[in-house]
């Protein structure tokens, strides 16, 4: 059964400093109810991933906003499989559509364009984490 | 007021009027006719003064302004290896450009080299990678440095940039005298807004005044810092924010360059501003107007300029990515029409027209040139640049111009009293409690909340959707493979150079940065034409200055 309240992780991976999307996105995701955990700018995704273990998070969401997607986004999915997490990763940003699909292949739970409104991050996010339980 | 008067008819030799019209008949005209498409001829001003040229400068810097001059068309270049950027600056010279805008991927911005474990995934992909001198030379392979003026959008790593342009037009015969360009260089905004800070901020100013320092001695024609509200909009501030924390970042650097010991007329006249221009048409023209007397105003009273150079608020604007959309794309060729109407009305000296693409990924070719020639249109076909500041005078854009001045005081008045009466200790102030980060975030909070509830219309996004499901996918996209040829280059210069000079070099610099009296720029120079990387060189100084972590706010 989904949480109640899940818990979500937020980061900014590599060394990208647009970070006015997610930050709407934590308190959107607050003001549904969610526990955010926001670890702000240039995380890797094995630290992200060492966040999800300890505080237990049901999701991480990482925004991207400068064509490193293909290769970070992989790379966070990868970090939790290799801590044997199972949290769905929900990756938000300047993303192309056809690259949206490759990453939806690599593991990406949701993907939210830009222009996605609150009430479509809220239901990707319940989603991903209902989807995994 | 008197709309339509010819200037300067009936008045005396002293008078506003009179002043300006000599002024004017001192300047250079376009050979063009000013009239209008029926063929009427029309003033070059209109109304009342303080005309264009005049201080406090509200209604334009020069007395003519586009009739002697259009605004400076300036788009960006730069992406994957320097030999990728190479080809793509000598096309667009050929193409009749004489300036030059490069864009570096971020692990340069960030001060990381390609080969560092943070970069992976980043390299060459937003603009181009630098790690060495060799890239800063064939990045401008082939091309007369005395002959280009180029600007180089970088911060933190600034002075090392500057550095390995010196040594690379050195290398190929030219003097650093001869050398004319811009690096953006503006660090209190990367904390405030856009987070591509590498050392504190007190030591990152030191850095910014050792160039200003630098450049006023020994590099006449570069201008040393490019003071950017661009991306504090962009982070989500009003407008009213992006004007203030802008002129108050600009203060900041005059209080620090006289502190440390330069006269303000030795610099200011080369210190330049970048704006937004966003949607909200005249609250834009409003705060460029704004922008100016604040400058001129503050520059003279407080800041004791003497020289009418240093009172001139002189801008590059760029069209708002961040107001651009992912969904019908098309769209956006509207709004950045109507963002760079504004920025002409505004009095830009340069301006940078967004491609409608860019919610999307980097530029495409059709899409970048839409962009450009839509500066074109505005500029030969609609008649604005016939008159300075044509909407002087209107009641409405002089009261919006008041209001955003207004605010803009406010700022300042928050930021003497928390800076115990300096704008410069405001900023760091309102840096390291997370007052700016603190004020964008909730403005663009209180945007994006009017948006998702339909209080706001956004056209393609929550109104006017049908369109919407139409996938785009002719974007730019980047060869990952440019990754593995960078890392090949760097790896090359490592192997290459003399390690006992590197070491030497990077020893010098530590102890020059040790020593706040002391300007960086001559062992940066040394630095670099040892090879040393730009990793390593950040590296040297961050032993001494130390690293910043951002205190979270949300």
């Amino acid at each position: 059964m989904a949480p109640e309240r899940p818990r979500i992780v937020l980061a900014k991976l590599g060394f990208d400093g647009h970070d006015r999307g997610l930050k709407v996105v934590a308190r959107t995701l607050r003001d549904a109810g969610m526990e955010v955990v926001y670890l702000g700018l240039r995380q890797t995704p094995e630290a992200v991933a060492s966040v999800v273990e300890q505080e237990d998070a049901d999701a991480v969401g990482i925004s991207m906003h400068n064509a490193s997607h293909l290769t970070l986004a992989p790379a966070m999915v990868e970090a939790l499989r290799a801590l044997g997490l199972d949290a769905p990763v929900v990756v938000g940003g300047i993303i192309p559509e056809r690259d949206a699909d490759e990453l939806r292949a690599a593991g990406v739970a949701a993907v939210l364009g830009p222009g996605a409104s609150a009430r479509e991050v809220v239901e990707a996010v319940r989603g991903a984490v209902a989807a995994r339980r | 007021m008197d709309r339509g008067h010819p200037v300067g008819e009936t008045a005396e030799p002293t008078d506003p009027r009179r002043a300006w019209q000599e002024a004017y008949g001192r300047s250079p005209l376009r050979d063009v006719p000013f009239e209008t498409m029926s063929g009427v001829p029309v003033e070059p001003v209109y109304g009342d003064p303080p005309y264009p040229g005049q201080y406090p400068y509200t209604r334009g810097v020069y007395p003519s302004m586009y009739r002697s001059r259009l605004w400076t068309m300036r788009m960006f270049a730069g992406f994957g290896s320097a030999d990728d950027t190479n080809r793509r600056f000598k096309e667009l010279l050929r193409a009749g450009g004489t300036g030059l805008s490069t864009a570096f991927d971020m692990p340069t911005l960030l001060g990381a080299d390609s080969d560092s474990p943070g970069a992976r995934g980043e390299v060459g992909r937003a603009g181009v990678a630098v790690d060495t001198l060799v890239d800063v030379q064939d990045l401008f392979a082939g091309i007369d440095l005395s002959a280009v003026s180029t600007s180089m959008t970088v911060n933190g790593p600034a002075a090392i940039l500057l550095a390995m342009y010196v040594a690379a037009a050195e290398a190929s015969g030219v003097a650093r005298r001869e050398l004319g360009g811009t690096i953006q260089n503006d660090i209190l905004k990367e904390y405030q807004a856009q987070k591509e800070y590498i050392f504190p901020p007190r030591p990152s100013v030191r850095l910014v005044t050792d160039t200003i320092a630098f450049t006023a001695a020994e590099m006449p024609r570069w201008h040393p810092v490019s003071i950017s509200g661009y991306h504090i909009r962009e982070a989500g501030s009003t407008a009213a924010q992006e004007l203030a924390f802008t002129l108050a970042n600009g203060f900041a650097y005059v209080e620090a360059a006289t502190a440390a010991g330069l006269d303000v007329d030795a610099f200011a006249p080369r210190l330049s501003f970048f704006f937004n221009c966003h949607n909200d048409f005249f609250e834009e023209i409003g705060k460029l107007r704004a922008a100016r007397r604040i400058w001129a105003r503050w520059m003279r009273e407080r800041y004791g300029a003497r020289d009418e150079r240093s009172l001139l608020c002189r801008f590059h604007t760029q069209t708002a990515g961040v107001s651009l959309t992912a969904t019908q794309p098309e769209v956006n060729i509207a709004r950045v029409a109507i963002q760079a109407l504004a920025a002409a009305l505004g009095g830009t000296q340069s301006l940078h027209t967004d491609a409608f693409d860019e919610a999307l990924a980097l530029p495409s070719d059709r899409a970048a040139r839409i962009a450009l020639r839509t500066q074109q249109v505005i500029a030969h076909e609609t008649g604005v640049a016939n008159v300075a500041d044509p909407l002087g005078g209107s009641g409405y854009v002089e009261w919006m111009t008041d209001e955003l001045e207004r605010q803009a005081e406010e700022v300042f008045d928050h930021l003497l009293a928390t800076g115990g009466g300096s704008v410069l200790e405001g900023v760091y102030e309102g840096i390291e409690s997370g007052w700016f980060v603190g004020r964008i975030a909730e403005a663009s909070y209180a945007y994006e909340r009017d948006v998702n509830e339909g209080r706001r219309i956004v056209v393609g996004v929550n109104a006017f959707t049908e369109g919407n499901e139409d996938r785009v996918d002719d974007v730019l996209r980047i060869d990952p493979a440019v990754e593995e040829y960078q890392l090949q280059r760097l790896a090359r210069v490592r192997s290459a150079r003399d390690p006992g000079a590197v070491a030497a070099a990077l020893r010098a610099l530590g102890e020059c940065a040790a020593d706040p009296a002391r300007n960086l720029m001559p062992p940066l120079i040394d630095a670099v034409r040892a090879h040393a990387t730009e990793g390593e060189i950040v590296g040297a100084l961050q032993a001494v200055f130390g690293g910043y972590v951002e205190r979270i706010v949300v």
